[in-house]
Protein backbone atom coordinates (compact mmCIF):
# COMPACT_ATOMS: atom_id res chain seq x y z
CA UNK A 1 0.00 0.00 0.00
CA UNK A 2 2.90 2.28 0.74
CA UNK A 3 4.27 1.50 -2.72
CA UNK A 4 0.95 2.57 -4.18
CA UNK A 5 1.10 5.81 -2.25
CA UNK A 6 4.60 6.47 -3.59
CA UNK A 7 3.47 5.70 -7.12
CA UNK A 8 0.38 7.93 -7.05
CA UNK A 9 1.91 10.87 -5.23
CA UNK A 10 5.59 10.87 -6.19
CA UNK A 11 6.19 14.33 -4.70
CA UNK A 12 4.78 13.33 -1.29
CA UNK A 13 7.17 13.71 1.63
CA UNK A 14 6.59 10.24 3.07
CA UNK A 15 8.10 8.65 6.15
CA UNK A 16 7.45 4.95 6.75
CA UNK A 17 8.05 3.12 10.03
CA UNK A 18 7.40 -0.46 11.01
CA UNK A 19 6.96 -1.82 14.52
CA UNK A 20 5.75 -5.33 15.43
CA UNK A 21 4.72 -5.87 11.84
CA UNK A 22 2.49 -2.79 11.70
CA UNK A 23 3.22 -0.23 9.01
CA UNK A 24 2.79 3.47 9.71
CA UNK A 25 3.00 6.08 6.95
CA UNK A 26 3.64 9.60 8.19
CA UNK A 27 2.53 12.26 5.74
CA UNK A 28 2.63 16.08 5.95
CA UNK A 29 -0.57 17.49 7.45
CA UNK A 30 -1.35 19.55 4.37
CA UNK A 31 -1.26 16.48 2.14
CA UNK A 32 -3.08 14.05 4.44
CA UNK A 33 -6.35 14.35 2.54
CA UNK A 34 -4.65 13.74 -0.80
CA UNK A 35 -2.84 10.72 0.56
CA UNK A 36 -6.04 9.22 1.99
CA UNK A 37 -7.88 9.95 -1.24
CA UNK A 38 -5.16 8.18 -3.22
CA UNK A 39 -5.30 5.20 -0.85
CA UNK A 40 -9.08 5.02 -1.00
CA UNK A 41 -9.07 4.89 -4.76
CA UNK A 42 -6.73 1.91 -4.90
CA UNK A 43 -8.06 -0.57 -7.47
CA UNK A 44 -7.73 -3.82 -5.52
CA UNK A 45 -8.10 -2.34 -2.04
CA UNK A 46 -11.12 -0.44 -0.80
CA UNK A 47 -10.13 0.53 2.69
CA UNK A 48 -12.52 1.31 5.51
CA UNK A 49 -11.72 4.01 8.02
CA UNK A 50 -11.64 1.82 11.11
CA UNK A 51 -10.44 4.46 13.49
CA UNK A 52 -9.46 8.09 13.65
CA UNK A 53 -7.79 9.48 16.72
CA UNK A 54 -5.03 11.76 17.89
CA UNK A 55 -1.97 11.61 20.10
CA UNK A 56 -0.75 14.47 22.26
CA UNK A 57 3.05 14.58 22.47
CA UNK A 58 3.12 17.50 24.90
CA UNK A 59 5.54 19.23 25.45
CA UNK A 60 7.23 18.12 22.22
CA UNK A 61 6.66 20.04 19.03
CA UNK A 62 4.91 19.31 16.64
CA UNK A 63 2.57 18.44 19.42
CA UNK A 64 -0.35 16.53 17.89
CA UNK A 65 -0.49 13.50 15.68
CA UNK A 66 -3.71 12.65 13.89
CA UNK A 67 -3.92 8.91 13.28
CA UNK A 68 -6.04 7.26 10.59
CA UNK A 69 -6.35 3.51 10.78
CA UNK A 70 -7.37 2.01 7.45
CA UNK A 71 -8.47 -1.60 7.01
CA UNK A 72 -8.88 -3.39 3.72
CA UNK A 73 -11.17 -6.39 4.02
CA UNK A 74 -10.22 -8.54 1.03
CA UNK A 75 -7.38 -9.33 1.42
CA UNK A 76 -7.15 -8.22 5.06
CA UNK A 77 -4.58 -5.42 5.38
CA UNK A 78 -4.16 -2.69 7.93
CA UNK A 79 -2.35 0.57 7.38
CA UNK A 80 -1.88 3.47 9.71
CA UNK A 81 -1.54 6.98 8.33
CA UNK A 82 -0.33 9.78 10.56
CA UNK A 83 -0.08 13.52 10.19
CA UNK A 84 1.72 15.82 12.60
CA UNK A 85 0.18 19.11 13.69
CA UNK A 86 1.56 22.08 15.60
CA UNK A 87 0.48 22.80 19.17
CA UNK A 88 -1.15 26.16 18.53
CA UNK A 89 -4.28 26.11 16.38
CA UNK A 90 -4.06 22.56 14.99
CA UNK A 91 -6.10 22.29 11.78
CA UNK A 92 -6.39 19.44 9.29
CA UNK A 93 -8.71 18.70 6.37
CA UNK A 94 -11.78 16.65 7.18
CA UNK A 95 -12.22 13.23 5.57
CA UNK A 96 -15.99 13.07 6.04
CA UNK A 97 -16.28 13.30 2.26
CA UNK A 98 -14.34 10.05 1.91
CA UNK A 99 -15.99 8.05 4.69
CA UNK A 100 -19.24 9.15 6.34
CA UNK A 101 -18.12 7.33 9.46
CA UNK A 102 -15.41 9.95 9.97
CA UNK A 103 -18.08 12.39 11.14
CA UNK A 104 -18.33 11.26 14.76
CA UNK A 105 -14.68 10.24 14.95
CA UNK A 106 -13.56 13.73 13.96
CA UNK A 107 -16.01 15.30 16.37
CA UNK A 108 -14.54 13.12 19.10
CA UNK A 109 -10.98 14.15 18.23
CA UNK A 110 -12.08 17.78 18.24
CA UNK A 111 -13.82 17.34 21.58
CA UNK A 112 -10.95 15.53 23.26
CA UNK A 113 -7.93 17.28 21.72
CA UNK A 114 -9.18 20.52 20.22
CA UNK A 115 -8.04 19.66 16.72
CA UNK A 116 -10.14 21.43 14.10
CA UNK A 117 -11.21 19.55 10.99
CA UNK A 118 -11.69 21.89 8.08
CA UNK A 119 -14.76 21.11 6.01
CA UNK A 120 -16.53 19.06 8.67
CA UNK A 121 -20.32 19.49 8.38
CA UNK A 122 -20.93 20.14 12.07
CA UNK A 123 -17.88 20.24 14.26
CA UNK A 124 -19.38 20.26 17.76
CA UNK A 125 -18.60 18.48 20.99
CA UNK A 126 -19.84 14.93 21.12
CA UNK A 127 -18.88 13.35 24.44
CA UNK A 128 -18.44 16.36 26.72
CA UNK A 129 -21.15 18.92 27.52
CA UNK A 130 -21.36 21.84 25.07
CA UNK A 131 -20.17 24.37 27.65
CA UNK A 132 -17.16 22.34 28.78
CA UNK A 133 -13.89 24.25 28.92
CA UNK A 134 -10.71 22.66 27.65
CA UNK A 135 -10.02 19.37 25.92
CA UNK A 136 -9.74 16.47 28.37
CA UNK A 137 -7.33 14.17 26.59
CA UNK A 138 -4.65 16.83 26.22
CA UNK A 139 -1.70 16.05 28.44
CA UNK A 140 -1.84 19.45 30.16
CA UNK A 141 -5.46 18.82 31.18
CA UNK A 142 -5.02 17.32 34.65
CA UNK A 143 -6.71 14.15 35.84
CA UNK A 144 -8.41 15.14 39.07
CA UNK A 145 -10.98 13.67 41.34
CA UNK A 146 -14.31 15.42 41.59
CA UNK A 147 -14.70 17.01 45.05
CA UNK A 148 -17.14 15.01 47.16
CA UNK A 149 -19.72 16.83 49.28
CA UNK A 150 -18.28 15.70 52.61
CA UNK A 151 -16.51 17.76 55.23
CA UNK A 152 -12.82 17.19 55.61
CA UNK A 153 -12.37 15.44 52.27
CA UNK A 154 -9.46 16.66 50.24
CA UNK A 155 -9.53 15.65 46.60
CA UNK A 156 -6.45 13.81 45.47
CA UNK A 157 -4.75 13.94 42.13
CA UNK A 158 -4.75 10.36 40.87
CA UNK A 159 -1.99 11.02 38.38
CA UNK A 160 0.34 11.96 41.20
CA UNK A 161 -0.01 8.59 42.92
CA UNK A 162 1.97 6.64 40.38
CA UNK A 163 5.05 8.58 39.41
CA UNK A 164 5.85 8.34 35.74
CA UNK A 165 9.22 6.71 35.51
CA UNK A 166 11.62 7.77 32.76
CA UNK A 167 12.00 5.40 29.82
CA UNK A 168 14.65 2.72 30.17
CA UNK A 169 17.10 2.55 27.33
CA UNK B 1 -59.37 24.99 6.36
CA UNK B 2 -57.53 27.52 4.25
CA UNK B 3 -53.79 27.53 3.72
CA UNK B 4 -52.73 24.56 5.84
CA UNK B 5 -49.01 23.95 6.19
CA UNK B 6 -47.05 20.98 7.43
CA UNK B 7 -43.71 20.97 9.12
CA UNK B 8 -41.70 18.17 10.71
CA UNK B 9 -42.44 17.44 14.34
CA UNK B 10 -39.37 16.92 16.49
CA UNK B 11 -39.67 14.56 19.42
CA UNK B 12 -37.21 13.30 22.00
CA UNK B 13 -36.66 9.63 22.61
CA UNK B 14 -34.59 9.11 25.73
CA UNK B 15 -32.15 9.80 27.39
CA UNK B 16 -33.83 7.32 29.71
CA UNK B 17 -36.09 5.12 27.67
CA UNK B 18 -36.54 1.37 28.03
CA UNK B 19 -35.74 0.91 24.36
CA UNK B 20 -32.56 2.98 24.24
CA UNK B 21 -30.67 0.37 26.29
CA UNK B 22 -28.91 2.93 28.44
CA UNK B 23 -28.47 6.68 28.35
CA UNK B 24 -28.98 7.49 24.70
CA UNK B 25 -31.05 10.38 23.50
CA UNK B 26 -32.52 10.44 20.03
CA UNK B 27 -33.99 13.51 18.39
CA UNK B 28 -36.50 12.25 15.85
CA UNK B 29 -37.93 14.45 13.11
CA UNK B 30 -41.33 13.12 12.13
CA UNK B 31 -43.43 13.83 9.11
CA UNK B 32 -46.71 12.38 10.19
CA UNK B 33 -45.66 8.98 11.42
CA UNK B 34 -42.61 8.72 9.21
CA UNK B 35 -39.13 9.48 10.45
CA UNK B 36 -37.24 11.89 8.22
CA UNK B 37 -34.32 12.67 10.50
CA UNK B 38 -32.54 11.12 13.47
CA UNK B 39 -29.89 12.77 15.58
CA UNK B 40 -28.39 10.48 18.21
CA UNK B 41 -26.98 12.41 21.17
CA UNK B 42 -24.41 10.53 23.20
CA UNK B 43 -21.92 11.30 25.92
CA UNK B 44 -24.17 11.06 28.97
CA UNK B 45 -22.09 8.22 30.32
CA UNK B 46 -18.67 9.53 29.34
CA UNK B 47 -16.33 8.25 32.03
CA UNK B 48 -12.95 9.19 30.60
CA UNK B 49 -11.48 5.70 30.67
CA UNK B 50 -8.87 6.60 28.08
CA UNK B 51 -7.53 9.37 30.29
CA UNK B 52 -7.60 7.11 33.33
CA UNK B 53 -5.67 4.44 31.52
CA UNK B 54 -3.02 6.91 30.43
CA UNK B 55 -2.37 7.71 34.08
CA UNK B 56 -1.92 4.18 35.38
CA UNK B 57 0.58 1.42 34.82
CA UNK B 58 -0.01 -1.33 32.30
CA UNK B 59 -0.89 -3.85 35.00
CA UNK B 60 -3.31 -1.56 36.77
CA UNK B 61 -5.21 -0.92 33.55
CA UNK B 62 -6.47 -4.50 33.43
CA UNK B 63 -9.46 -3.47 35.55
CA UNK B 64 -10.79 -0.97 33.01
CA UNK B 65 -11.69 -2.94 29.85
CA UNK B 66 -14.42 -4.97 31.55
CA UNK B 67 -15.97 -1.78 32.86
CA UNK B 68 -15.97 -0.06 29.47
CA UNK B 69 -18.08 -2.77 27.90
CA UNK B 70 -19.73 -4.68 30.66
CA UNK B 71 -21.54 -7.44 28.79
CA UNK B 72 -18.68 -9.29 27.11
CA UNK B 73 -16.14 -8.78 29.83
CA UNK B 74 -13.59 -11.47 29.03
CA UNK B 75 -13.43 -10.44 25.38
CA UNK B 76 -12.64 -6.89 26.47
CA UNK B 77 -9.91 -8.04 28.80
CA UNK B 78 -8.51 -10.15 26.02
CA UNK B 79 -8.39 -7.11 23.73
CA UNK B 80 -6.33 -5.05 26.16
CA UNK B 81 -4.05 -7.87 27.25
CA UNK B 82 -3.39 -8.89 23.64
CA UNK B 83 -2.44 -5.31 22.79
CA UNK B 84 0.07 -5.08 25.65
CA UNK B 85 1.50 -8.48 24.74
CA UNK B 86 1.93 -7.32 21.17
CA UNK B 87 3.69 -4.21 22.42
CA UNK B 88 6.04 -6.32 24.53
CA UNK B 89 6.45 -8.95 21.83
CA UNK B 90 5.54 -11.92 24.02
CA UNK B 91 3.19 -14.88 23.61
CA UNK B 92 1.33 -16.45 26.53
CA UNK B 93 1.74 -20.20 27.17
CA UNK B 94 -0.57 -22.55 25.21
CA UNK B 95 -2.76 -23.43 28.21
CA UNK B 96 -3.45 -19.75 28.87
CA UNK B 97 -4.33 -19.16 25.23
CA UNK B 98 -6.84 -21.98 25.03
CA UNK B 99 -8.35 -21.08 28.41
CA UNK B 100 -8.74 -17.49 27.20
CA UNK B 101 -10.58 -18.65 24.11
CA UNK B 102 -12.98 -20.76 26.20
CA UNK B 103 -13.73 -17.85 28.52
CA UNK B 104 -14.02 -15.34 25.68
CA UNK B 105 -16.48 -17.49 23.76
CA UNK B 106 -18.52 -18.05 26.91
CA UNK B 107 -18.63 -14.27 27.26
CA UNK B 108 -19.80 -13.95 23.70
CA UNK B 109 -22.68 -16.34 24.30
CA UNK B 110 -23.58 -14.51 27.53
CA UNK B 111 -23.57 -11.18 25.71
CA UNK B 112 -25.69 -12.47 22.84
CA UNK B 113 -28.14 -13.89 25.37
CA UNK B 114 -28.58 -10.45 26.93
CA UNK B 115 -29.06 -9.02 23.47
CA UNK B 116 -31.62 -11.68 22.55
CA UNK B 117 -33.51 -11.24 25.78
CA UNK B 118 -33.55 -7.46 25.73
CA UNK B 119 -34.48 -7.18 22.08
CA UNK B 120 -37.21 -9.74 22.65
CA UNK B 121 -38.57 -7.54 25.41
CA UNK B 122 -38.48 -4.56 23.01
CA UNK B 123 -40.74 -6.53 20.69
CA UNK B 124 -42.91 -7.61 23.63
CA UNK B 125 -41.72 -11.20 24.03
CA UNK B 126 -41.12 -10.76 27.74
CA UNK B 127 -40.83 -14.45 28.56
CA UNK B 128 -37.81 -14.64 26.23
CA UNK B 129 -35.99 -12.23 28.49
CA UNK B 130 -36.45 -14.51 31.47
CA UNK B 131 -35.25 -17.59 29.62
CA UNK B 132 -32.18 -15.81 28.26
CA UNK B 133 -31.11 -14.34 31.58
CA UNK B 134 -31.57 -17.73 33.21
CA UNK B 135 -29.13 -19.23 30.73
CA UNK B 136 -26.75 -16.31 31.12
CA UNK B 137 -26.71 -16.88 34.87
CA UNK B 138 -25.33 -20.36 34.29
CA UNK B 139 -22.53 -18.91 32.16
CA UNK B 140 -21.78 -16.23 34.72
CA UNK B 141 -21.52 -18.98 37.35
CA UNK B 142 -18.76 -20.57 35.31
CA UNK B 143 -16.99 -17.26 34.77
CA UNK B 144 -17.20 -16.67 38.49
CA UNK B 145 -15.82 -20.13 39.15
CA UNK B 146 -12.72 -19.27 37.12
CA UNK B 147 -12.12 -15.69 38.15
CA UNK B 148 -13.97 -15.15 41.42
CA UNK B 149 -16.04 -12.33 39.94
CA UNK B 150 -19.25 -12.41 38.00
CA UNK B 151 -18.60 -9.46 35.71
CA UNK B 152 -15.51 -7.35 36.50
CA UNK B 153 -13.16 -10.28 36.40
CA UNK B 154 -9.61 -8.96 36.15
CA UNK B 155 -8.53 -12.55 35.54
CA UNK B 156 -6.36 -12.14 32.46
CA UNK B 157 -2.84 -10.98 33.05
CA UNK B 158 -0.23 -9.58 30.72
CA UNK B 159 1.41 -12.79 29.54
CA UNK B 160 -1.24 -15.26 30.69
CA UNK B 161 -3.80 -15.76 33.40
CA UNK B 162 -3.98 -14.81 37.05
CA UNK B 163 -4.06 -18.45 38.13
CA UNK B 164 -4.89 -21.84 36.72
CA UNK B 165 -8.45 -22.87 35.90
CA UNK B 166 -10.17 -24.42 38.92
CA UNK B 167 -10.79 -28.12 39.32
CA UNK B 168 -13.97 -29.34 37.69
CA UNK B 169 -14.01 -26.40 35.27
CA UNK B 170 -13.83 -28.51 32.14
CA UNK B 171 -16.62 -30.84 33.20
CA UNK B 172 -18.83 -27.91 34.04
CA UNK B 173 -18.26 -26.12 30.74
CA UNK B 174 -18.97 -29.38 28.91
CA UNK B 175 -22.22 -29.81 30.79
CA UNK B 176 -23.24 -26.25 29.92
CA UNK B 177 -22.30 -26.66 26.26
CA UNK B 178 -24.43 -29.80 26.04
CA UNK B 179 -27.51 -28.05 27.33
CA UNK B 180 -26.86 -24.93 25.31
CA UNK B 181 -27.44 -26.49 21.91
CA UNK B 182 -30.97 -27.44 22.84
CA UNK B 183 -31.62 -24.01 24.36
CA UNK B 184 -30.49 -22.16 21.23
CA UNK B 185 -32.69 -24.44 19.12
CA UNK B 186 -35.54 -23.62 21.47
CA UNK B 187 -35.03 -19.86 20.99
CA UNK B 188 -34.83 -20.50 17.29
CA UNK B 189 -38.17 -22.26 17.19
CA UNK B 190 -39.71 -19.83 19.66
CA UNK B 191 -38.86 -16.72 17.66
CA UNK B 192 -37.99 -17.63 14.07
CA UNK B 193 -41.36 -19.28 13.50
CA UNK B 194 -43.17 -16.51 15.32
CA UNK B 195 -45.18 -14.43 12.87
CA UNK B 196 -45.17 -11.28 15.01
CA UNK B 197 -41.40 -11.49 15.47
CA UNK B 198 -40.86 -11.87 11.75
CA UNK B 199 -43.20 -9.03 10.80
CA UNK B 200 -41.48 -6.71 13.24
CA UNK B 201 -37.97 -7.58 12.11
CA UNK B 202 -38.06 -8.46 8.43
CA UNK B 203 -37.25 -5.58 6.13
CA UNK B 204 -36.79 -3.21 9.08
CA UNK B 205 -33.66 -1.13 9.77
CA UNK B 206 -32.06 -2.07 6.48
CA UNK B 207 -28.44 -1.12 5.99
CA UNK B 208 -26.82 -1.54 2.59
CA UNK B 209 -23.30 -2.99 2.46
CA UNK B 210 -22.01 0.30 1.01
CA UNK B 211 -23.44 2.30 3.90
CA UNK B 212 -22.20 -0.22 6.45
CA UNK B 213 -18.66 0.07 5.06
CA UNK B 214 -18.79 3.86 4.84
CA UNK B 215 -19.81 4.12 8.48
CA UNK B 216 -17.16 1.64 9.55
CA UNK B 217 -19.70 -0.78 11.01
CA UNK B 218 -18.35 -4.14 12.13
CA UNK B 219 -19.62 -7.31 13.71
CA UNK B 220 -23.11 -8.70 13.11
CA UNK B 221 -24.19 -5.33 11.62
CA UNK B 222 -21.64 -5.57 8.81
CA UNK B 223 -22.08 -9.31 8.37
CA UNK B 224 -25.84 -8.87 8.29
CA UNK B 225 -25.31 -6.69 5.22
CA UNK B 226 -23.37 -9.51 3.62
CA UNK B 227 -19.77 -8.32 4.05
CA UNK B 228 -17.55 -11.15 5.19
CA UNK B 229 -15.32 -9.65 7.85
CA UNK B 230 -14.60 -11.29 11.17
CA UNK B 231 -11.47 -10.20 13.04
CA UNK B 232 -10.98 -13.79 14.21
CA UNK B 233 -10.62 -14.88 10.58
CA UNK B 234 -9.07 -11.79 8.99
CA UNK B 235 -6.45 -10.95 11.64
CA UNK B 236 -6.28 -14.06 13.87
CA UNK B 237 -5.20 -13.44 17.45
CA UNK B 238 -4.73 -15.62 20.51
CA UNK B 239 -4.66 -18.86 18.54
CA UNK B 240 -8.04 -18.55 16.80
CA UNK B 241 -6.47 -19.68 13.53
CA UNK B 242 -6.31 -23.24 14.93
CA UNK B 243 -10.06 -23.49 15.43
CA UNK B 244 -12.73 -24.45 12.98
CA UNK B 245 -15.79 -22.26 12.85
CA UNK B 246 -17.99 -20.59 10.26
CA UNK B 247 -18.80 -16.92 9.87
CA UNK B 248 -22.53 -16.54 9.24
CA UNK B 249 -23.52 -13.93 6.66
CA UNK B 250 -26.79 -12.18 5.93
CA UNK B 251 -28.26 -11.04 2.63
CA UNK B 252 -30.78 -8.30 3.24
CA UNK B 253 -29.03 -6.32 5.98
CA UNK B 254 -32.23 -6.05 8.01
CA UNK B 255 -32.86 -6.67 11.70
CA UNK B 256 -33.97 -10.23 11.01
CA UNK B 257 -30.66 -11.12 9.36
CA UNK B 258 -28.78 -9.77 12.35
CA UNK B 259 -30.93 -11.88 14.63
CA UNK B 260 -30.22 -15.02 12.61
CA UNK B 261 -26.50 -14.22 12.55
CA UNK B 262 -26.29 -13.81 16.32
CA UNK B 263 -28.15 -17.08 16.89
CA UNK B 264 -25.74 -18.82 14.57
CA UNK B 265 -22.77 -17.15 16.29
CA UNK B 266 -23.88 -18.68 19.58
CA UNK B 267 -23.79 -22.10 17.95
CA UNK B 268 -20.36 -21.39 16.46
CA UNK B 269 -19.06 -20.22 19.84
CA UNK B 270 -20.24 -23.47 21.35
CA UNK B 271 -18.39 -25.31 18.61
CA UNK B 272 -15.18 -23.41 19.42
CA UNK B 273 -15.59 -24.10 23.13
CA UNK B 274 -15.96 -27.84 22.54
CA UNK B 275 -12.88 -27.88 20.33
CA UNK B 276 -10.92 -25.91 22.90
CA UNK B 277 -11.93 -28.26 25.71
CA UNK B 278 -10.66 -31.21 23.69
CA UNK B 279 -7.26 -29.67 23.19
CA UNK B 280 -6.74 -27.84 26.50
CA UNK B 281 -3.05 -28.54 27.17
CA UNK B 282 -1.33 -28.70 30.54
CA UNK B 283 1.53 -26.55 31.69
CA UNK B 284 1.96 -23.07 33.07
CA UNK B 285 -0.62 -20.34 32.57
CA UNK B 286 1.64 -17.29 32.63
CA UNK B 287 4.97 -16.43 31.03
CA UNK B 288 8.07 -17.21 33.03
CA UNK B 289 9.50 -13.69 32.91
CA UNK B 290 9.92 -11.87 36.20
CA UNK B 291 10.03 -8.50 34.45
CA UNK B 292 6.49 -9.01 33.13
CA UNK B 293 4.60 -11.41 35.39
CA UNK B 294 4.57 -11.53 39.17
CA UNK B 295 6.68 -14.34 40.65
CA UNK B 296 4.77 -17.33 42.02
CA UNK B 297 3.66 -17.07 45.61
CA UNK B 298 5.93 -19.89 46.80
CA UNK B 299 9.03 -18.18 45.50
CA UNK B 300 8.39 -15.06 47.56
CA UNK B 301 9.09 -16.78 50.86
CA UNK B 302 12.26 -18.42 49.56
CA UNK B 303 14.22 -15.82 47.70
CA UNK B 304 15.02 -12.14 47.99
CA UNK B 305 15.16 -11.79 44.23
CA UNK B 306 11.49 -12.69 43.86
CA UNK B 307 10.56 -10.12 46.49
CA UNK B 308 12.46 -7.42 44.63
CA UNK B 309 10.79 -8.33 41.33
CA UNK B 310 7.38 -8.34 42.99
CA UNK B 311 8.05 -4.93 44.55
CA UNK B 312 9.29 -3.39 41.31
CA UNK B 313 6.38 -4.76 39.29
CA UNK B 314 3.74 -3.62 41.75
CA UNK B 315 5.17 -0.19 42.50
CA UNK B 316 6.58 0.74 39.12
CA UNK B 317 5.22 -1.69 36.57
CA UNK B 318 6.82 -2.68 33.32
CA UNK B 319 8.59 -0.65 30.68
CA UNK B 320 7.62 -1.60 27.11
CA UNK B 321 9.80 -0.45 24.23
CA UNK B 322 8.99 2.79 22.40
CA UNK B 323 6.42 2.12 19.74
CA UNK B 324 2.76 1.76 19.01
CA UNK B 325 0.49 -1.18 18.34
CA UNK B 326 -3.12 -1.78 17.45
CA UNK B 327 -4.65 -5.05 18.51
CA UNK B 328 -8.26 -5.86 17.78
CA UNK B 329 -10.56 -8.67 18.80
CA UNK B 330 -13.98 -9.69 17.55
CA UNK B 331 -16.34 -8.64 20.29
CA UNK B 332 -20.06 -9.50 20.10
CA UNK B 333 -20.57 -5.99 18.73
CA UNK B 334 -17.75 -5.95 16.23
CA UNK B 335 -14.13 -4.95 16.06
CA UNK B 336 -12.90 -3.86 19.48
CA UNK B 337 -9.38 -2.53 19.25
CA UNK B 338 -6.82 -1.13 21.62
CA UNK B 339 -4.31 1.29 20.17
CA UNK B 340 -1.43 1.68 22.60
CA UNK B 341 1.35 4.20 22.22
CA UNK B 342 4.35 3.67 24.46
CA UNK B 343 6.99 6.29 25.08
CA UNK B 344 9.14 3.81 27.00
CA UNK B 345 7.97 4.78 30.48
CA UNK B 346 5.80 2.77 32.87
CA UNK B 347 2.55 4.35 31.74
CA UNK B 348 1.07 4.31 28.24
CA UNK B 349 1.38 7.64 26.42
CA UNK B 350 -1.90 7.05 24.65
CA UNK B 351 -4.62 4.46 25.03
CA UNK B 352 -7.24 4.57 22.35
CA UNK B 353 -10.25 2.30 22.61
CA UNK B 354 -11.73 1.64 19.21
CA UNK B 355 -15.30 0.84 20.15
CA UNK B 356 -17.47 -1.08 17.74
CA UNK B 357 -20.78 0.33 18.99
CA UNK B 358 -19.62 3.91 18.44
CA UNK B 359 -19.34 3.34 14.70
CA UNK B 360 -22.39 1.10 14.53
CA UNK B 361 -24.59 3.66 16.25
CA UNK B 362 -23.56 6.25 13.69
CA UNK B 363 -25.40 4.25 11.06
CA UNK B 364 -28.70 4.45 12.98
CA UNK B 365 -30.05 7.51 11.08
CA UNK B 366 -29.46 5.69 7.79
CA UNK B 367 -31.22 2.59 9.14
CA UNK B 368 -34.40 4.18 10.37
CA UNK B 369 -34.84 6.77 7.61
CA UNK B 370 -38.49 6.69 6.45
CA UNK B 371 -39.39 4.16 9.12
CA UNK B 372 -41.69 4.39 12.12
CA UNK B 373 -40.93 4.95 15.79
CA UNK B 374 -41.60 1.28 16.43
CA UNK B 375 -38.86 0.55 13.89
CA UNK B 376 -36.42 2.73 15.85
CA UNK B 377 -36.97 0.41 18.79
CA UNK B 378 -36.21 -2.60 16.62
CA UNK B 379 -33.21 -0.86 15.04
CA UNK B 380 -31.63 -0.03 18.40
CA UNK B 381 -32.30 -3.55 19.60
CA UNK B 382 -30.69 -5.03 16.50
CA UNK B 383 -27.66 -2.75 16.89
CA UNK B 384 -27.05 -4.22 20.35
CA UNK B 385 -25.81 -0.95 21.80
CA UNK B 386 -23.84 -0.84 25.01
CA UNK B 387 -23.58 2.80 25.97
CA UNK B 388 -20.49 2.19 28.06
CA UNK B 389 -18.84 1.13 24.84
CA UNK B 390 -20.08 4.20 22.96
CA UNK B 391 -19.09 6.81 25.52
CA UNK B 392 -16.09 5.08 27.06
Amino acid sequence: MVALLRERLPDLDLEVTEFRGEVTAIVPAGRAFDALLALRGAPDWTPVLTDLTAIDRFPAEPRFEVVYLLTGYAPPVRLRVKARLPGDAPVIASVTGLWSGANWLEREAYDMFGIRFEGHPGLTRILMPDDWEGHPLRKDFPLTEEPVQFNGHTPKVPSAIIPKSPPRR
Amino acid sequence: MPDSRTEPLTINMGPQHPATHGVLRLLLDLEGEVIVGTRPIIGYLHTGFEKEMENRTYHQNIVFPARIEYLATFIEEMAYVTAVEKLLGITPPPRAQVARIILAELSRIASHLVWLGSSAIDVNVSSGFMYCLQDREQILDILEMASGQRMMHGYFRIGGLHRDLPEGFEARVRRLAEGLAARVDEYDSLLTDNLIWRRRLEGVAVLTPQAALAYGCTGPILRGSGVNYDVRKAFPYGGYEQFEFDVPLGKNGDAFDRYIIRLEEMRQSRRIILQALDRLPGGPVIVDDRKIALPPRGELVRGMEAVIHQFKLVSEGLHPPVGEVYAAVESPRGEKGYYLVSDGSNRPARVRVRAATFNNLQALPAMVYRGFIADVVVAIASLDVVLGDVDR
